[in-house]
């Protein structure tokens, strides 16, 4: 049967892996290539290499860095940051990239998601989705922000209800540093009609917190898409993974922190899952 | 030396690295004259099955391929590599394949009869993403140290449907139990990629590499 993943994050700037919370006050967390090759060992199902910088510096991402992650992985390898164009993903494909992620050029122009879709396959194309709950005040605004959307032809009235109609989530670029406007349960329904073959969900409330991941969020977004959902942001126990592939519908758990500074390995996340009933691969 | 055609279109350094991980001579060849040389071919495939199919047609590898197949060379391919092979695909309309193969290649369904029946569906995640087992069907040279029940990693929509169930290898529940390796004489060809699937993706390369 098809298994849930475990799958540890790089988070790279400068060439390094690191890890901040919420997005800001980054730790070093070692080299790239180093921290692949022991995750791989470790049975990790999946890395995702994320140059964190990239897209606020408008800075090609260091491909070396990526050729030299890949070359030490052999587990499917997602990288994402600062990627505008059709173009971009080629190149990390070709630099052993198995699946690109796309955030805030996919918000700029959604028709890239479309265009890289049918250019590379759904399969490789992740919508990375960053995510901000907003509180009540700021409903009403976002709401309407969110019919502006360009293109946009969701129709209020035919949206699934979701189970926690009194949430709402904004999507953020640029790192974290942009508020867009887009509600992300939205943003995500229209990023798989648009070609993405999964999403990956980032709370920024609980980056680095190891608070947990933010259930509701991931709920609302595993509820109404068809694509496979990573849910990302908060790990701070072996529970927190048990939770967002349980209760939040996730097919995967990404994590960072957890598995970075030696609090559990991949094998420990993967057996705790295994003896509370959840399908991973041994 | 076993041959990974280059058909333009993905990366093929990690197929390669996998061959060089087993201690196996491998490289990637853009010229088709390269087939004849080789001792083993991988025919590799990421991406839309036009496309694909497409390049290999320009790319002139076709009929040396063909040739190596009918003359009992070994010959891997994986995922969309596997695809090639059939007479036809539904892909974004309908495509013809090698015809090494009779049979079609068709998408999952999205919607799936209920486990618990009484008419109800449930829904299909596509594509078919991620790490689930192989029921091995009859054995084969490919699955030397290989469990029944082994995990590997597959990312595809489509899947294949042989006219003959003979030449099923392995078989892979996914909403319906489909064809994850095929095996006739030299030729293999595998759904899931075995260059991502660790420990025994490299095995299974080790494998075809000891025939070729």
């Amino acid at each position: 049967m098809l298994t849930k993943r475990v799958i540890p994050c790089l988070d790279v700037k400068d060439g390094r892996v690191v890890k901040g919370t919420k997005f800001v006050n980054l730790r070093d967390a070692g080299d790239p290539a180093e921290v692949a090759a022991l995750y791989d060992q470790q049975g990790a199902d999946e890395l995702v290499f994320l140059d964190i910088t990239a897209s606020h510096e408008r800075r090609q991402i260091l491909m070396d860095v990526v050729r030299r992650t890949a070359e030490m992985a052999f587990t499917p390898l997602t990288v994402g940051g600062g990627v505008r164009t059709v173009e971009d993903i080629r190149a990390l494909l070709l630099a052993g990239a198995d699946k690109v992620s796309l955030n805030t050029a996919a918000v700029e122009r959604p028709e890239l998601i479309t265009e890289a879709a049918e250019r590379f396959g759904s399969q490789c194309i992740v919508l990375a989705i960053d995510a901000k709950q907003i509180n009540h005040s700021a409903r009403c605004e976002v709401r309407g922000a969110r019919s502006e959307v360009k293109g946009d032809q969701v129709d209020a009235n035919s949206a699934p209800r979701t189970p926690h109609p009194a949430l709402l989530w904004e999507v953020y670029t640029h790192g974290g540093r942009t508020a867009t406007g887009l509600d992300a349960v939205e943003w995500a329904r229209r990023g798989e009609k648009l070609g993405a073959g999964e999403i990956l969900l980032t709370s920024m409330d609980r980056d680095g917190t190891k608070d947990g991941y933010d259930l509701a969020l991931t709920k609302a977004v595993t509820d109404v898409v068809g694509t496979p959902v990573i849910a990302s942001g908060g790990a701070g126990t072996l529970d927190h993974l048990y939770d967002a592939l349980t209760e939040g519908g996730a097919d995967a758990a990404l994590a960072a922190s957890i598995f970075h500074f030696g609090d559990w390995s991949v094998q420990d996340a993967k057996a705790y899952l295994r003896r509370k009933g959840v399908p991973v691969r041994e | 030396m076993i041959a990974i055609i280059d058909s333009g279109i993905a990366n093929l350094r990690s197929a390669q690295k996998g061959f060089e991980r087993v201690g196996a001579d491998a490289k990637i060849v853009d010229d088709p004259r390269a087939l004849r040389d080789a001792s083993g071919i991988v025919l590799p495939g990421v991406g839309a099955f036009r496309d694909g199919i497409t390049k290999l047609r320009d790319g002139g590898f076709v009929e040396p391929l063909l040739r190596a197949i009918e003359v009992g060379k070994p010959v891997l391919g994986i995922c969309l590599g596997l695809h090639f092979l059939f007479s036809e695909s539904e892909e974004f309309g309908h495509h013809k394949g090698l015809d090494v193969i009779k049979g079609r290649v068709v998408r999952f369904p999205e919607a799936v009869a209920s486990r618990n029946g009484g008419g109800m569906t449930a829904r299909l995640k596509v594509p078919h993403m991620g790490w689930n087992q192989i029921r091995i069907e009859r054995q084969a040279p490919i699955f030397k140290g290989i469990p029944d029940g082994g995990f590997f990693y597959f990312v595809h929509s489509y899947y294949v449907v042989p006219d003959d169930e003979g030449i099923v290898a392995a078989t892979t529940e996914y909403g319906r139990r489909f064809t994850s390796i095929l095996w006739r004489d030299n030729l293999f060809a595998c759904q899931f990629h075995p260059e991502k699937s660790q420990t025994l993706g490299l095995q299974l390369l080790k494998n075809f590499a000891s025939l070729a």
